[in-house]
């Protein structure tokens, strides 16, 4: 019986140390920016003050605004892009048979083991080359980079556990390779498509490195890098509390998303194709 | 309304030869089964006439027309698979309109084409349900639905009852019987069941690594066997083989000396064959006379007997390796011990040469 409270009474201490581990960060980005003037730097657990100064002045001026829509636009077009080409190249890989097979997929994996840093300069030149600097574009190519090999990987491992049969009676029933992709795996694929689509966004709209290098102008900006070039009202000031407002904003459509499309992730989607 | 013709078709994968040479001439409203032990090459064949697999060498034609390059779909050609392979994520009724809907036919005949089908299965209620709401039987039902709904030339029917249970594959069997009838299409059926073979065939292949052992009528392949592959393989329980020496004819007919000196009459005609060893003697279980009786006894001891009430099954030790099956009457009183005496009728003997092929032999019972 005390063994038993032991446990119970370990378990929750553990539950409460990995909660305040993974959210007192953003916990306190949010208390503190409700605080508004000099109140942000006496340092309180409880929020003592409420005030949205912090977020009227990030909303309301400058590029901030422009800068989330461009994250949007970049975010959403690289995953459309990502899973549309993903898709279709790991019907290629799972199920048809060629040669370097095999080795292709290894190729295509090996690319995500390059360090950001490593292909910045060639990157650049191909940016520079296709006349895609400072555009957005330039991030969504850039960006493609990193999300393609895992997309590519997770759907042919999915699309490969489907059953053959499946495609086989579409083929008989007439269906070219297109609408097999699009009609018959593509709504089994639902579960693989959200959680790398989610993955793809977060990885987009997180990005720091290439979008400050690959665009120059405040105007199109993402917001990471926005965030980070905020600067108070002289060199010596660090504006914190818009810097927490803004960082507060960015984060709302993430959760937002993972609480919409969780519903999605669910398995068993193919349960009543084949036999069991 | 449709022939199929193979002539000398061979598929190999990489270097493994799987089909070795087809020819097989099957005719209009035909239901045709391909039967054979695992890894014969039955459902490949099935896959070549689908045009799931490409054809190696020879010519595959439907109604007179080559159709080696051609889709599965421009064909004619329907099957349903063993797994049934439904769409999961469509009703039955989209599972059935799939098809049509990708041959452009409009929204009105669609739903005429799967209502009647659904009518002929007895799926109607079970329209808008998922595949996953359904039991094996009507994911099966609905198999067949999808490939009736397309009027094809051709049913192709890839082990369609391996996963039901017992009942319901009976109950199967009789409905794919009654819907060839009304359908009057041309049907090839691949079972590794003999019973299937036998109870749903107009003609049956027998196919083994690769080869058709013989293409005929279920009695035929029955009473005349061209082998000793297909006299074993038709027929439950299989043929008793006894290796025998052939030491000459009576007016033609084979007199054979099989195990324990034993001499058997045979009604096979061996015209010109020379006397020797290597020979093999096949005689059914059921022609078999349990108590003695006919032209030849044999005497053994009992190992096993199985009541299956109408009907009982001795297992009769001959100092070989596989022991002599005999069907006794279902009340037979004979146990494991006995010594018994089992007597052969000459006209229900098969006789093979070395070679496993058989004489020809007067039909018998």
């Amino acid at each position: 019986m005390r063994n038993r409270l032991l446990k119970q009474v370990g378990l929750w201490v553990l539950i409460v140390i990995i909660s305040v581990y993974a959210l007192f960060p953003f916990y306190y980005a949010i208390i503190t920016s409700f605080k508004s003037g000099s109140a942000i730097f006496s340092v309180t657990y409880l929020p003592d003050s409420f005030s949205l100064a912090n977020y009227v002045g990030v909303l309301g001026g400058g590029h901030f605004p422009r800068n989330i829509v461009n994250s949007v636009i970049v975010a959403t077009a690289v995953v459309i892009l990502s899973l549309l080409l993903a898709i279709t190249a790991s019907y290629a890989l799972a199920r048809v048979r060629f040669k370097g097979r095999g080795i292709l997929l290894f190729t295509i994996l090996s690319v995500s083991m390059f360090p950001q840093i490593a292909v910045l300069a060639g990157l650049f030149e191909m940016v520079r080359a296709l006349g895609l600097y400072n555009t957005l574009f330039s991030l969504i190519l850039a960006y493609m980079i990193f999300t393609l090999p895992f997309t590519v990987w997770v759907l042919t491992t999915f699309m490969r556990d489907l059953p053959v049969e499946l495609e086989e009676a579409a083929i008989v029933d007439g269906a070219k390779p297109h609408q097999i992709i699009f009609k018959v795996f593509m709504p089994l694929m639902w579960p693989a498509l959200v959680t790398t689509g989610l993955l793809a966004f977060i990885s987009a709209w997180n990005e720091f490195l290439f979008a400050l290098t690959f665009v120059s102008n405040n105007e199109q900006r993402t917001v990471p890098v926005a965030i980070a070039l905020l600067s108070g009202a002289t060199e010596q000031e660090i504006p914190w509390g818009p810097i927490m407002a803004a960082s507060v904003i960015v984060t709302v459509p993430l959760v937002i998303l993972v609480l919409v499309f969780q519903r999605r992730i669910v398995a068993g989607l193919t349960a009543g194709a084949v036999k069991g | 309304m449709a022939t199929i013709k193979l002539d000398s078709v061979k598929k190999s994968f990489g270097k493994v030869d799987v089909i070795k040479g087809v020819d097989l001439d099957i005719r209009s409203q035909e239901f045709v089964v391909f039967v054979g032990p695992s890894g014969c090459g039955k459902s490949t064949l099935l896959r070549l006439v689908a045009g799931l697999e490409d054809i190696t060498s020879g010519t595959l034609a439907i109604d007179g027309q080559v159709v080696n390059t051609l889709s599965p779909s421009d064909r004619g050609i329907a099957m349903v698979f063993q797994s049934y392979a439904l769409y999961p994520h469509m009703t039955v009724y989209e599972n059935m309109a799939f098809g049509l809907k990708l041959a452009k036919t409009d929204t009105r005949s669609i739903e005429e084409r799967v209502n009647e089908a659904a009518r002929i299965l007895q799926l109607e209620p079970l329209l808008q349900r998922l595949p996953k709401q359904l039991s094996g039987g009507q994911r099966q039902r609905v198999a067949i639905g999808r490939a009736i709904v397309r009027k094809p030339k051709v049913f192709l029917f890839d082990e369609p009852l391996s996963n039901l249970d017992a009942a319901l594959r009976v109950q199967m069997r009789i409905e794919i019987a009654k819907l060839h009838h009304s359908l009057e299409a041309t049907m090839i059926y691949v079972t590794h069941d003999q019973v299937e073979a036998m109870t749903l065939a107009d003609r049956i292949v027998v196919l083994r690594d690769g080869y058709v052992m013989q293409f005929g009528t279920p009695l035929d392949l029955y009473h005349h066997p061209e082998n000793k592959f297909v006299g074993g393989f038709i027929g439950s329980p299989k043929m008793n083989f006894l290796p025998c020496d052939l030491l000459g004819d009576s007016a033609g007919q084979a007199m054979v000396e099989t195990v324990a000196g034993t001499r058997v009459p045979t009604t096979s005609v061996v015209n010109g064959e020379r006397p020797g060893s290597g020979f093999t003697l096949g005689i059914r279980p059921e022609d078999l006379l349990a108590g003695g009786g006919g032209d030849a006894e044999i005497e053994g001891d009992v190992i096993t007997v199985e009541h299956l009430g109408a009907e009982t099954y001795v297992y009769v030790d001959l100092g070989m390796e596989e022991p002599l099956v005999v069907k006794a009457a279902g009340n037979s009183a004979v146990s494991h011990g006995d010594r018994v005496r089992v007597g052969i009728p000459a006209a229900a003997c098969y006789l093979f040469d070395p070679r496993e092929q058989a004489f020809a032999r007067p039909a018998y019972g």
